[in-house]
């Protein structure tokens, strides 16, 4: 192990000039039971730049952020600051050091205004007033010099995403931060929102401002940052000058091997439409319309892709459709029958109609932790005469059947009455996908079937949904990786803002396409080509 | 009319106040994130120690320390199993609640060997009413006189130091560095921790005040209001509070009002006793007892207003694991 | 995540018995205290409990009750809800059993008496936990304070009842006339006499054989019910519950009937078992104590039959020890009462995070 790079060339270089590294980290290593979470990490950041860490979900690139900002301590290892060595056991001596972090999920206190979030630790006194006063003179200063402008006195969770974030930022520079961490900041963000994002960094960067910025995106890291550090497995395995690098690179440094961007199969023969949805629309309980007028039809035979930035209806709409959630207008033909808002069906009636769903959140929603596999492994199934007797279950038929699937799906260790909780991603995963798959559906809503799977399961997870197409199966399909949307769908609709604003064939789809319509921009694009 | 008005007003003023005490202790610790199921049990083991320690030493403000001390323990206790263990807070409230109820007529009986009681108190061991100046002089006064004499005079010190608790308590939550990141604590944690202050110091000083207050309330009931401590004394007065809380909506005028509001029924039941109201006949007093836990469950039911607790109430804190 | 798993002998067994311990170590230190030898108390308390028939009669009679409760708590939480109102169900629940008895005794025998008495506590109780069940699963309000609410109303509705109501006429006592005899309960040292079987006399009555009834069908209904599925389900992951189309709303309603009904069950035994006549507070704090005969039998019918004969023990083994020490109140037992659910409840994590942690390491080196 160690640092692949001339480290050594490079720090030279930087003592040349007298000028010591913004933020080193030396050999740290954290490690969680049995799982070792960072492993001998290594990195020097230059100051006034913007250094990107990518790596895959788990890598350990969340838990490394944390020891930065105190959050965890490391088991070994420490941490110097503009050359010096910090003790950072909290998040104050991070804060103390001039670091600060612009989580992935905002730490913002919602019913406060933006002045008190601002405020809130560094409060200036025992009592408020003067505090509030300074700060904000403070925050329009901020604002000027940045151009991170908004209403200090407006309550945070009126506010949108991209405003709440930047009360995020206001608050480590209000700190003094010089160095600002940066976790996933464009997850939760429309593509206007990233990009005025990134401008904000380098407008940071220019004031001396040293940024890191913890992503799973190439793009982002391509397009906006001096140099490039790829974690894997808890483990710092490269770091690249942004420059001297590309995608295809990072990505296989990622990944560790070479990345396989395409899934073998034939072209789809669509049939009969199985399912159509018409003029969909959902409101939320604050009266916010997530959803709008979707027109979408399913036919067997095919995979339907849904690309998207996340949190722009595609949630919504795999819970409209399946039933969780109730729609507020329009209708969902299925099986000769009308869905409506005044005539709704629950899950379970959905589940009648063979329409199967695979969860985006498996933890929140697949399965019961707490529950054994075999019973894991009917949820949602669980009132099918299969595995009903008049008053008690057949606890036997369960059981037998778990181990079946088990077998059939490769699913370790293969013990039905493990508790879920203690299984890995992947084998819940295949519990859940098992589960809806085996239920032999005749319309599957697929939600971001990979997500937080390892490799080798991802392979096996999209050759069984490809498996399904080619039985004549409609299937649904939301991911937020767009190489797999490319890789697996034959169709391919695009949301925004929890509209439809796209539609093409996955023959005709390539990144750039799809990048400008998910952010919207498409046409107007098109529009001014043609102009 | 006018002075029956006013004596039962005043009988309010005696019943809400270890209420208020109760219910601004309960709002420290909910504002801070801290499910206190718990106040009755505070305030019935302050209410013991402090006739306890007055009979022995024969002061009350004795008495009151050492209520303070039996009740800031118990908050600790509380903290230890919520903040410390994360254990689950109606758990450890209800816990807390069982055990006082045990242990105060257990040490009662072995220290004073009076069937859970502990001697009367009197003279310095009791708070006793003060009489505001001119209030004698002033009580012919026509109207002005008797509220002045009656109402506002001759209470007792802890009763004038409830009411002075709410401008207080506003001003701490409000204007406070204490106060904002108390209300912090109660809607985000998070937030506070990455702000780099500790979540669990936070919530024990919290706890602190609200042990604090719960102790007073205990020696009101013991020390002042009563004179000496009687097995299970506090009967429910720190439910009712939590259900003042509530009604109040968390914020400290609000549950004034609603302390008031249930110490005046407090007072009509006393007064409806056995009274025959035309028309309708005699007015049950039970039905008047239980209006505040019936309008609290209305609240609740958002059938009168909503009522919206801080957001991380009840819920243990937890560092999210990467 | 980590695949090693614990030792289920450690999770059911050694942490349960380390905070029983825990909690009988700090009762122990009370009575040393009070200047008395806590292994002297255990002694006579032990004695009380289990030494002669009478006892152990009067064990079972108390642990009857916090089956019941015992059993309510836990059905509510294994949906997920803290069904603090424990006391309240099985006061109203003694209402409706109380109703039957006084309104069938002249005219019925006991075996038509019996049924509709047991029906009678169920519907009551159960009608008691409703509203605050109505209230979650519909308008969202939360059901701890509901129920401690409602506890409250009950006490009063039942004193407005029995003053203005039920009680005798011409006497000062709150309390309902005595029902005839044919609508008593039989006593267990009653039945069993005839089959030659000498029990000493006790409050024991078939009360208890209902108890354990209830806790077969508990069993039944959690674990081997698409019911209890739902429940479980619910009471695990609400959201995983909406996925699987559970109608959340409606399992909530019915998984809190069903621990109120149980909760009703302390009318059985106490109105109809022991008392014989409506009265006032004959709950006695038994719905509080089924949170610790819950949390100490972990939620499972038999952890609770085990936890509700200890719990029933120190009661009797408590009246025993205050009549052999009397600087010792029974009182000391409720002491223990609420460490039981300081320790296996509260402080669940402070034991069981390290012990399971030791197992864990241990696993995985």
């Amino acid at each position: 192990m160690g640092v692949p790079f001339k480290a050594d060339e490079l720090f030279l270089d930087m003592t040349n000039k007298t000028m010591p590294y913004a933020i080193e980290l030396r050999d740290i290593s954290k490690r969680f039971g049995a799982v070792q979470a960072n492993k001998d990490i290594c990195l020097q950041i230059p100051a006034g730049t913007i250094h990107g860490i990518i790596g895959e979900n788990g890598a350990g690139k969340s838990t490394l952020m944390s020891i930065i900002y105190g959050f965890y301590e490391a088991d070994t290892g420490y941490i110097e600051v503009d050359g010096k060595r910090v003790d950072i056991r909290s998040s104050q001596d991070a804060i103390n050091a001039g670091i600060g972090m612009v989580h992935q999920h905002f730490m913002l206190v919602e019913n406060f205004s933006v002045l008190e979030n601002v405020i809130l630790g560094a409060e200036g006194g025992t009592l408020l007033k003067g505090g509030i006063n300074t700060a904000r003179v403070e925050l329009q200063r901020l604002a000027q010099e940045y151009s991170l402008d908004i209403d200090v006195d407006a309550i945070v969770e009126e506010l949108p995403v991209g405003l709440q974030q930047r009360v995020e930022i206001l608050k480590a520079l209000y700190r003094g931060a010089r160095i600002l961490i940066l976790d996933e900041p464009t997850g939760v963000l429309t593509p206007q929102e990233a990009d005025h994002l990134f401008r904000i960094l380098k407008a940071l960067k220019e004031q001396g401002v040293t940024v890191l910025l913890i992503t799973h995106k190439l793009r982002e890291i391509m397009a906006s940052t001096d140099n490039v550090s790829v974690m894997r497995q808890g483990q710092m395995v490269a770091d690249r000058e942004t420059v001297k690098t590309n995608k295809e690179e990072l990505a296989e440094l990622m990944v560790g091997k070479k990345v396989r961007l395409t899934v073998d199969k034939d072209d789809a023969e669509p049939s009969q439409v199985l399912l159509s949805a018409r003029n969909l629309s959902q409101f939320d309980e604050q009266g916010v319309k997530r959803l709008k007028n979707i027109n979408l039809e399913l036919r067997a035979g095919e995979i339907v892709g849904i690309a998207g930035v996340s949190g722009n209806g595609q949630s919504e709409l795999l819970n409209v459709l399946s039933g969780i959630e109730p729609m507020s207008e329009g209708e969902i033909h299925i099986a000769d029958q009308v869905i409506t808002s005044k005539n709704p069906k629950d899950a379970a009636q959905m589940r009648d109609l063979k329409m199967a769903h695979v969860p985006e959140d498996r933890h929140k929603m697949g399965l019961v932790t707490g529950f054994e596999a075999y019973e894991a492994a009917v949820l949602g199934y669980h009132n099918s005469k299969t595995y009903n007797g008049k008053i008690l279950m057949h606890r036997k038929v369960m059981i037998d059947e778990c181990n079946e699937r088990m077998a059939a799906w490769d699913v370790r260790p293969p013990n039905p009455h493990l508790k879920t909780a203690n299984f890995s991603g992947g084998n819940q995963q295949k519990i859940v996908i098992a589960r809806e798959v085996e239920q032999n559906p005749d319309i599957l809503l697929i939600g971001q079937p990979t997500r937080g799977v390892d490799i080798g399961a991802i392979e096996n997870i999209h050759e069984q949904i490809v498996k399904l197409r080619d039985a004549g199966k409609a299937i649904l399909l939301v991911s937020v990786e767009l190489d797999e949307i490319m890789a697996l769908s034959d169709r391919i609709i695009v949301m925004f803002d929890g509209a439809i604003v796209g539609e093409l064939d996955a023959k005709d789809a390539d990144e750039r396409t799809l990048g400008l319509m998910m952010a919207n921009a498409y046409n107007e694009e098109k529009e001014g080509e043609s102009a | 009319m006018f002075e029956t008005l006013i004596l039962m007003l005043d009988a309010t003023m005696r019943v809400s106040t270890p209420l208020i005490f109760a219910a601004l202790a309960g709002l420290f610790s909910e504002r801070a994130g801290i499910v206190d199921i718990g106040l009755e049990g505070k305030i019935l083991g302050s209410a013991f120690a402090a006739a306890a320690a007055a009979a022995i030493f024969g002061s009350a403000w004795i008495g009151l320390g050492f209520g303070i001390l039996a009740s800031v323990a118990l908050a600790m206790i509380h903290g230890f199993a919520c903040i410390t263990h994360r254990g689950d807070h109606i758990v450890s409230g209800v816990a807390i609640n069982t055990i006082v109820a045990g242990l105060t007529v257990t040490l009662s009986m072995y220290w004073f060997s009076m069937g859970g009681q502990t001697p009367t108190l009197s003279g310095d061991a009791r708070f006793l009413s003060i009489t505001l100046p001119f209030a004698n002089a002033l009580a012919d006064v026509p109207v002005i006189g008797l509220i002045y004499s009656e109402l506002l005079s001759g209470h007792n010190i802890l009763v004038y130091l409830a009411f002075a608790m709410v401008p207080v308590t506003s001003w701490i939550i409000y204007k406070t560095r204490f106060g904002l990141r108390l209300r912090a604590v109660g809607e985000n944690p998070h937030a506070v921790d990455t702000a780099g202050i500790s979540v669990a110091f936070l919530r024990y000083r919290a706890l602190i005040i609200c042990g604090i207050l719960c102790g007073i309330a205990g020696a009101y009931l013991s020390t002042a209001h009563n004179a000496g401590f009687l097995k299970d004394m506090s009967a429910g007065k720190g439910y009712m509070a939590l259900a003042a809380l509530i009604f109040g909506k968390w914020r400290p005028v609000p549950v004034l009002l609603a302390c008031l509001l249930f110490g005046f029924l407090d007072a009509v039941a006393i007064r409806m006793q056995g009274v025959v109201i035309p028309g309708i006949g005699e007015v049950p007093v039970q039905a008047i007892e239980v209006l505040p836990y019936v309008l609290t469950v209305l609240l609740l039911a958002g059938f009168i207003g909503k009522a919206i607790g801080p957001k991380a109430v009840g819920r243990p804190y937890v560092k999210e694991r990467a | 995540m980590s695949q090693a798993k614990v030792p289920t002998w450690v999770s059911v067994a050694l942490i349960p018995f380390l905070n029983i311990m825990m909690a009988f170590i700090v009762s122990g230190l009370v009575i040393l205290a009070i200047g008395e030898n806590p292994i002297e108390a255990a002694g006579y308390l032990i004695y009380g409990a289990f030494g002669y028939d009478e006892g152990v009669g009067y064990t079972l009679y108390y642990a009857t009750n916090l089956i019941f409760t015992g059993l309510a708590v836990s059905v509510a939480f294994k949906g997920g809800l803290f069904n603090i109102g424990g006391e309240g169900q099985a006061y109203i629940g003694g209402l409706g059993v109380g109703l039957v008895c006084l309104a069938l005794d002249h005219t019925m025998p006991l075996y038509v008496i019996v049924p509709l008495a047991i029906i009678g506590a169920a519907v009551f109780g159960a009608g008691w936990a409703y509203i605050p069940a109505y209230l979650q699963a519909r308008r969202g309000s939360h059901i701890v304070i509901t129920t401690i609410m409602f506890n409250f109303i009950a006490s009063s509705l039942m004193v407005y009842l029995i003053v203005n109501w039920l009680k005798e006429d011409g006497r000062m006592a709150p309390n309902s006339r005595t029902f005839e005899e044919n609508a008593w309960l039989p006593y267990l040292h009653k039945i069993l006499s005839p089959l030659g079987i000498e029990i000493g006399d006790s409050p024991l009555n078939l009360a208890f054989v209902l108890a354990l009834i209830c806790c077969v069908l508990v069993w039944a209904l959690l674990w081997h019910t698409r019911w209890g599925y739902q429940l479980r389900t619910l009471g695990t992951n609400p959201t995983a519950a909406r996925y699987a189309g559970i109608d959340t709303a409606k399992v909530t309603i019915w998984g809190m009937l069903i621990s109120g009904g149980l909760a009703g069950f302390v009318g059985v035994n106490e109105i109809m078992g022991v008392n014989h006549s409506l009265l006032l507070n004959f709950t006695a704090g038994y719905g509080f104590a089924g949170i610790a005969v819950s949390l100490m039998g972990r939620n499972h019918p038999i952890g609770i039959i085990l936890a509700a004969i200890l719990f029933g023990a120190l009661y009797q083994g408590g009246s025993e020890l205050a009549f052999e020490i009397p600087t010792i109140t029974p009182e000391i037992v409720i002491v223990i009462q609420g460490l039981v659910i300081l320790f296996s409840g509260a402080l669940e994590h402070m034991f069981k995070d390290r012990i399971e942690g030791f197992f864990i390491r241990r696993a995985v080196a």
